[in-house]
């Protein structure tokens, strides 16, 4: 279990501090698929980067299983929002999935078999050999997926990883996501700034605040496990909980609770 | 077709202008070029070359790679520590300056004059530009590529080969070559101070013998010496920065 | 930066760079002091730093050294120029010619990585210890570095601002003028910058092993008459006038393309 307890960060620069979280609670059961929303520059990626032990926070706890987290836990992996600068464009495709696990010390064998299911999974089988800047940039985005799945993480973090690939793209991308879910059961917390995104993907959605940030909100999308894009979107609860979250956003960008009765 | 005329051209017609104008020269400085290519091949011998220009490239080589060597690994220690870098840059900056001939006197002071203070001389001038642009690599490292190393308990040696260094790389292929001319120059230079074969210190002695189309001989040698080691360290640099020079390809595109 | 960092109240970060920045060549100094005094370095052929100081402070007071200085200063300056004007120019007109650029390329791949040294014994020839011989070498070397970062910068220019300006029936003057210059500009800058300090290493070059006047030449008497402090106090100044020539370019570049939006990185050359 994920749990996050009256995180707040502060960045100071220089004479400049800037409150990026203030006090953010929530939690994320194991095998859970939470997305979390919220206005741009509102902390998302801090508080990402929080959660992976790669920014020390000014004050709060983030748990992992129980254990407080100081440096990047084990069994956690990451999805970048600059996808493209997180791949080593030195290496190959092959190679950037693969350093990771070599560095888990996993066998050869194992290590090409992992390599050679998630690329064929995120569709990119027969790209081994190609560099990273040689793929367009939603292609980039599924090495970046498929580093992570390979990883075998048993959380995986996923920060705005649709927001620079086309609409058509993105559907199979967000498909990509649901299937690697539903099959390896890992935890994902999914981040984004789209609504319509969030909804689709998500068991439970998280709403923030936009800066001094909160959690506005949170519910659950009571929407069927079996979800597809021409019949999920059309599904009036859908339209309904759509509605919701946006109302709940608008709210917040005004500075305060809707008023809106619950769903 | 249309290619090799563009690469051929103007160097045929230059060669050619020379040639000819030269042809009839009377001028004791400047003798006619068929004279210059003729003492070429009386000169450069294979024996002179085994004598003369063996050595010099043996120094050079043995400088170079020396301060290659020294160069990169006090790069990466400086430039993964903010303090010692803000402490000794002003110094990197103040040695970078000194111009590298001025250290052949006082290198001699302490090596003497033989091959030892030759290759110590290289390496003296040619490590500052190799430190201070790995420093300046190391440094530039993107943030992104470092954390992702982080979140991917990417650590310890695999951290520096796999991602500091490769990262880094395109910054000390620049101060690679920048450091490949400084050498030649040292590697001339020491040898016309004092030396008793070398390149640099044949090419003194026709000069102060008047042996005018021999001098001229040696400096287009000394030329093309220049010209295929800098095209050797292209073609090693292109090979080895492959992926740089496609990626920013690629970026310039979009 | 990402990495969050702990401060010490009262001292910015800036400051403490400051300190840090003295401090590395105050140890240079108390290292050059104690190596010889503890017996470490002979100090015949290292002299302690108060020595070094002491022959630099009796040289500041001779005319000789100042016209040194200057003599060195005049071959930079002038080769500089020299360098500077030729390379804008024959870089601009190579650039502005598609034909020309082609043309050139293999010629100037050659002619650049031969050595500017190779001169040395032609200078001695056509100039003997005149200035002459500094500016052959000096112009040399400099005019590379000037004319490479110019075509670099024209083969910068945006084909949508080229081609923009050709619709507009822009003449060649006025591309050149409107177009290819400002786009050029920030090259040039760098361009100079790496000129000035090449210049002034091969002016210091020349003086040294051709006996042209000038600092070189009094490096190669003290070490010649034997007086070491002497030799080191005047190559530190040759330092000096390296980092004091870089800085100032450095100033001068930022100055003048202050109203650049983007202060370019540099192009290896
Ligand atoms: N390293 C930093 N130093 C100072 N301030 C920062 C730093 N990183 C982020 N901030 C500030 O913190 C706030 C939150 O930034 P963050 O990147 O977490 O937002 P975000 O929700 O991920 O935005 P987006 O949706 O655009 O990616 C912003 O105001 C930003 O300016
Ligand atoms: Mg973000």
């Amino acid at each position: 279990m994920l749990e996050v307890t009256s995180l707040k960060k502060v960045y100071r620069s220089g004479e400049r501090e800037v409150e990026a979280l203030r006090d953010l609670t929530f939690t994320v059961d194991n095998g859970d698929l939470v997305c979390l929303v919220g206005p741009s520059g509102c902390g998302k990626t801090t508080l990402l980067r929080c959660i992976a032990g790669l920014l020390e926070p000014t004050a709060g706890t983030v748990r992992l299983d129980g254990h407080p987290v100081s440096g990047p836990p084990p069994g956690l992996a990451m999805v970048f929002q600059e996808y493209g600068r997180s791949l080593f464009p030195w290496m190959s495709v092959r190679d950037n999935v693969e350093l990771p696990l070599k560095q888990k010390k996993l066998p050869r064998e194992r290590r090409t078999a992992l390599v050679e299911e998630t690329l064929d999974a995120v569709g990119l089988a027969g790209t081994e050999k190609a560099y990273p800047w040689q793929l367009s940039g939603g292609m980039q985005q599924r090495v970046a997926i498929a580093r992570a799945v390979a990883y075998e993480p048993s959380t995986l973090l996923m920060d705005e990883p649709f927001a620079a690939v086309d609409a058509q793209t993105r559907a199979d991308l967000e498909d990509l996501v649901r299937a690697l879910w539903q099959r390896l059961r890992v935890t994902v917390l999914f981040i984004t700034h789209d609504i319509d995104e969030a909804v689709y993907l998500g068991r439970r959605v998280v709403m923030l605040s936009s800066s001094p940030t909160v959690v506005q909100d949170e519910i659950t999308i009571d929407l069927p496990a079996e979800r597809d894009q021409l019949h999920t979107r059309a599904d009036p609860r859908f339209t309904e909980l759509r509605t919701h979250v946006y109302e709940q956003i608008q709210a917040a960008k005004r500075g305060r609770p809707s008023t809106e009765a619950a769903v | 077709m249309r290619r090799a005329a563009y690469v051929l051209g103007l160097p045929v017609v230059l060669l050619a202008a020379w040639f000819v104008l030269s042809a009839g020269s009377e001028n004791f400085y400047a003798p006619p070029l068929r004279q210059i290519l003729e003492s070429f091949g009386e000169t450069w011998t294979l024996d002179r070359l085994g004598a003369d220009v063996v050595p010099s490239l043996l120094r050079l080589l043995a400088g170079y790679a020396l301060a290659a060597v020294l160069g990169v690994a006090a790069g990466v220690v400086i430039g993964l520590n903010r303090r010692v870098r803000a402490t000794v840059e002003p110094v990197l900056e103040f040695f970078r300056a000194i111009p590298p001939p001025v250290l052949v006197p006082v290198i001699m002071l302490f090596a003497g004059i033989g091959d030892g203070m030759k290759v110590i001389v290289i390496v003296f001038g040619c490590v500052w530009p190799v430190l201070l642009n790995t420093v300046e690599g190391v440094r530039a490292v993107d943030g992104v590529q470092l954390d992702t190393a982080r979140a991917y308990g990417i650590g310890g040696p695999a951290r520096l080969t796999r991602v500091i260094l490769p990262a880094a790389s395109p910054q000390i292929a620049a101060g690679l070559r920048q450091a490949l001319s400084i050498a030649i120059i040292l590697m001339v230079i020491s040898e016309m101070f004092a030396a008793s074969n070398g390149l640099g210190f044949t090419i003194v002695q026709f000069q102060r013998s008047f042996a005018i189309p021999e001098m001229w001989s040696g400096i287009i040698l000394l030329g093309l010496l220049g010209f295929v080691l800098s095209l050797l360290f292209r073609l090693v640099e292109g090979r080895a920065l492959r992926w740089y020079h496609g990626l920013r390809e690629a970026q310039r595109r979009s | 930066m990402w990495r969050s960092c702990s401060h010490d109240p009262g001292l910015s970060v800036k400051q403490r760079t400051g300190l840090l920045g003295l401090a590395g060549p105050a140890g240079l100094l108390v290292l050059v002091e104690a190596l010889p005094r503890l017996g470490l370095v002979n100090d015949a052929y290292l002299p302690p730093a108060s020595r070094i100081a002491a022959a630099l402070g009796d040289e500041l007071g001779t005319a000789q050294f100042w016209q040194a200085v200057g003599d060195t200063l005049l071959g930079w300056a002038i080769g500089l120029t020299i360098a500077v004007t030729a390379g804008v120019v024959v870089g601009i007109v190579i650039g502005a010619v598609p034909v020309l650029r082609e043309a050139t390329a293999s010629t100037i791949e050659f002619l650049r990585p031969i050595p500017s040294v190779a001169l040395i014994p032609l200078a001695v020839l056509l100039y003997g210890t005149d200035l002459g011989s500094t500016l052959l070498l000096v112009v040399y070397a400099a005019f590379w570095q000037v004319l490479v970062q110019v075509l670099y910068g024209v083969a910068d220019v945006d084909p949508i601002a080229d081609e923009t300006a050709r619709s507009f029936r822009f003449g060649p003057w006025a591309r050149v003028r409107h177009v290819l210059w400002p786009t050029a500009l920030p090259y040039v800058f760098t361009g100079v910058r790496l000129a000035a300090s090449v210049a002034l290493v091969l002016a210091v070059t020349a003086e040294l092993v051709i006996g042209a006047p000038g600092l070189g030449r009094s490096i190669a008497v003290a070490q010649s008459s034997g007086a070491v402090p002497l030799m080191y106090a005047l190559i530190a100044v040759t330092g000096l006038l390296g980092v004091a020539i870089n800085l100032a370019a450095r100033v001068f570049e930022r100055r003048s393309l202050a109203w650049h939006q983007s202060v370019r990185g540099e192009v290896p050359a």
